[in-house]
C-alpha cells in the first residue's frame, strides 16, 4: 500500500484554523486516489477542541503531537515534531492548509524529509500510478499541471477554497502520537499587533467600491469616491492599492484584509488573484470592471464590462444619479 | 555587513500572456521583463540598511541573459556588485534546484543576512527563500512587512491573517522574505545608472559553486511542468456591450431589476 496521508492541522487559539477542514477534505480525496487512508495529525501544546473538530471532517484517525513548545508557534519547534514523526512513519504525503503559519514551515519539512514540495495545489488526478497537481502560475492569470519526479514523500499545501470541507456526524478516534525529538525554537515570538488604522469595518457595508492596481495612483482616487457617493458604497481596495500607499491600509480587501460579503461588490481594475478573491468571494452580486478581458475577476462576476475604468466610472456615477433621480 | 539580495526577473505584470507552443511555459518573445515586485522591495530594504550600517549589498539571481536588466537596474540603485547564474543549466529549476543553487552562492560570499521578497510573480511558489534557509541551517522569516537589524539578530513584523502582525526576533546569518509595501523603493539616478554600468556581474557556472549540472535547473528539480493553461471560466461574467454610457446605463438597469441590489 502507497504511504498514509498526512494532514498537518493548524489552531487558531484554541480552535481548529477553519483551512484546516478544507486540507482534509483535500487529504481525504487525495487518500482515496492514491489507494491509502488520510490521518490528520494535530500538533499543539493544547488540544482545545481542534482534535474534536478534525476528527469529524471525514479523515480516519487524528493523531495529537503535545508539547510545550508547540504553543506560539514557531517553524523550528513545528518542522521538528513533524519531520520527526513522519521520519519514524514514513507517509507518503504530508498535506497543509496554504495559510500564513503552514506555508511558513513547510519547505523546511520537504528539506527535513528530503520530499518534493508543491505549494498552492488547486486541484489535483490520478495519472498512470502518479498524481498531476494543478496550481496557479502567473498570480492567477493562469494555471499549471506540475509532477513530481523520482520517489520519495512529498509535501504540499492546498489553496483556500480549493476543496470544500466536509463536516459529518462520524466521528474519528483521537489518540497520541509521541513524540520522540528534541524540539528548539528558531525565532522568538515578541508579540502580536493589530495592523494600525484598522477603523472602517467593511464587514457591515452592503455595497463595497474596490479598487485595484488599474486606477493607476491617488490622484484618479475621486472618480471612485463619486460613484461610491452616489452609490452609498463604502471603498475597498487590491492590496497593490493599499501598498502604493493609495488607500490606508484598513480599506484592504483579501487574505491579508477583511473578509466581506456584502450584496453588490463592484471591482474596478482589480485583476483577481485569490489572495484577493477569498476576501470576497460571498459577496452575493459581484461586478468586475478591467480592461483585460481574459483577467480572472471575470469568471467570478455576474456582470462584466470590458473597458477603461477611467471612462467607465465616471459614466457609472451619472448613470446611478439618473436612476436614482 | 554582508547582505545578499536573491531577485528574479519575472513577466510584468500587465503583460498579456499565453502558452508557448510546446504548452509547457508561456511565450516569452514580445512580453516585457521587470523585476518580481517583492524583490525590488527586497533591493531598497538591503540598500537602506548597508547605508545605515555601512556594507556591501551583492545582488542574485538565477535566470537567462535577459536578467542582466534586472541586476544592472539593482546596480544602478545602489547594489554593489552582481552574480548572475545564467548558464543554461540552471534554466527552469524548481524551488529545491534553484534554492541549492542560491546556497552555494552565499557560502561562497558568506552573506550576514539575506533578503528576498516572499513570493515570485511567475511560478508563485512562496517557498525558496525558506528552502534556501533551511539548506542553509539559518532562521528565516517569511511574509515581512517591517525589519530592524541591530548587533547580530533582527527584529522582524511579519504579516499574519486578518489585518494582524506578528513581532519576533531572529538570530542572523537570516533569510528575510519581505512583502510589497515594507519600504518606499527609489528611482535610479542618473549618475546611478552610469555607474552601474561599471560595476562588477559575474557569471558562475555550476562548476564555479562546485554542483554538478544535474543538481541544478530542471534536471535538479522535484516537479516537473507539464502544461500552463489559461484557467477555465466557470459560469463567468454576462459582459456588457455598447459604448461607455450604454454600458454603464445597462448595468445600472440590471442591478436594479435583475440583481435586485440598486
Amino acid at each position: 500500500m502507497a504511504g498514509k496521508v498526512w494532514v498537518a492541522l493548524q489552531q487558531r487559539g484554541d480552535e481548529l484554523h477553519p483551512m484546516s477542514g478544507e486540507a482534509i477534505a483535500a487529504g481525504v480525496r487525495l487518500a482515496a486516489t492514491v489507494g491509502s487512508e488520510a490521518e490528520a495529525i494535530l500538533l499543539c501544546a493544547e488540544p482545545g477542541t481542534a482534535a474534536e473538530t478534525a476528527a469529524r471532517y471525514g479523515a480516519a484517525a487524528v493523531r495529537v503531537i503535545q508539547h510545550p513548545s508547540l504553543g506560539a508557534y514557531t517553524p523550528g519547534a513545528f518542522t521538528g515534531a513533524l519531520s520527526a514523526a513522519a521520519s519514524t512513519e514514513a507517509p507518503g504525503w504530508i498535506v497543509l492548509a496554504h495559510s500564513y503559519q503552514s506555508v511558513d514551515y513547510m519547505p523546511r519539512v520537504a528539506h527535513a524529509l528530503d520530499a518534493a514540495l508543491v505549494p498552492e495545489v488547486i486541484d489535483f488526478r490520478a495519472d498512470d500510478g502518479g498524481v498531476i497537481w494543478t496550481r496557479p502560475v502567473f498570480a492567477g492569470k493562469m494555471q499549471a499541471e506540475v509532477r513530481v519526479r523520482g520517489e520519495g514523500p512529498v509535501v504540499l499545501s492546498v489553496q483556500a477554497g480549493a476543496f470544500p470541507a466536509a463536516q459529518g456526524e462520524a466521528s474519528a478516534p483521537i489518540s497520541t502520537l509521541d513524540l520522540a525529538a528534541d524540539i528548539t525554537p528558531d525565532r522568538e515570538v515578541l508579540g502580536v499587533e493589530e495592523v494600525a488604522g484598522e477603523h472602517v469595518d467593511l464587514t457591515q457595508a452592503p455595497i463595497i467600491l474596490a479598487v485595484g492596481r488599474g486606477i493607476g495612483g491617488a490622484e484618479n482616487m475621486d472618480k471612485v469616491e463619486e460613484l461610491a457617493a452616489a452609490l452609498g458604497a463604502e471603498i475597498g481596495a487590491s492590496r497593490p492599492v493599499i501598498d502604493s500607499g493609495w488607500l490606508a491600509r484598513d480599506r484592504q480587501i483579501g487574505s491579508s484584509g477583511q473578509t466581506v460579503a456584502p450584496k453588490l461588490y463592484i471591482a474596478a481594475g482589480i485583476s483577481g488573484a485569490i489572495q484577493h478573491l477569498v476576501g470576497m468571494k460571498g459577496s452575493r452580486c459581484v461586478v468586475a470592471i478591467n480592461k483585460d478581458a481574459s483577467a480572472p475577476i471575470f469568471a467570478i462576476s455576474q456582470y462584466g464590462i470590458v473597458g477603461d475604468l477611467h471612462e467607465v466610472l465616471p459614466a457609472l456615477t451619472e448613470a446611478v444619479k439618473e436612476a436614482k433621480a | 555587513m554582508k547582505i545578499g539580495v536573491c531577485i528574479k526577473q519575472v513577466p510584468d505584470t500587465e503583460a498579456r500572456l499565453r502558452p508557448s507552443a510546446s504548452g509547457q511555459w508561456i511565450d516569452e518573445e514580445e512580453i516585457p521583463f521587470a523585476i518580481n515586485e517583492g524583490d525590488e522591495y527586497a533591493i531598497e530594504e538591503a540598500i537602506s540598511i548597508a547605508e545605515q550600517t555601512g556594507g556591501e549589498v551583492v545582488v542574485v539571481t538565477v535566470g537567462p541573459e535577459r536578467a542582466r536588466e534586472a541586476l544592472r537596474k539593482a546596480l544602478a540603485v545602489g547594489a554593489h556588485r552582481a552574480v548572475h547564474l545564467a548558464d543554461e543549466a540552471y534554466a527552469g529549476g524548481d524551488c529545491w534546484a534553484t534554492a541549492r543553487a542560491l546556497a552555494a552562492v552565499a557560502n561562497r560570499e558568506s552573506f550576514d543576512l539575506i533578503l528576498t521578497g516572499s513570493q515570485s510573480a511567475d511560478v508563485g511558489f512562496g517557498t525558496t527563500g525558506t528552502l534556501l534557509a533551511s539548506m542553509l541551517g539559518w532562521p528565516h522569516a517569511w511574509l515581512v512587512v517591517g525589519l530592524e537589524v541591530a548587533d547580530g539578530s533582527a527584529k522582524v513584523t511579519r504579516e499574519m491573517e486578518a489585518g494582524k502582525n506578528e513581532l519576533l526576533q531572529i538570530g542572523l546569518p537570516a533569510v528575510v522574505e519581505v512583502q510589497a509595501g515594507i519600504n518606499k523603493p527609489r528611482y535610479a539616478s542618473l549618475k546611478g545608472i552610469m555607474q552601474a554600468k561599471r560595476k562588477e556581474v559575474a557569471e558562475l557556472s555550476p562548476a564555479d559553486l562546485e554542483l554538478d549540472p544535474s543538481q541544478v535547473g530542471a534536471a535538479g528539480s522535484r516537479l516537473e511542468f507539464l502544461s500552463v493553461s489559461v484557467p477555465p471560466k466557470g459560469e463567468g461574467a454576462q459582459i456588457l456591450e455598447g459604448d461607455t454610457a450604454e454600458v454603464a446605463t445597462q448595468l445600472v438597469d440590471k442591478l436594479r431589476t435583475e440583481a435586485r441590489v440598486l
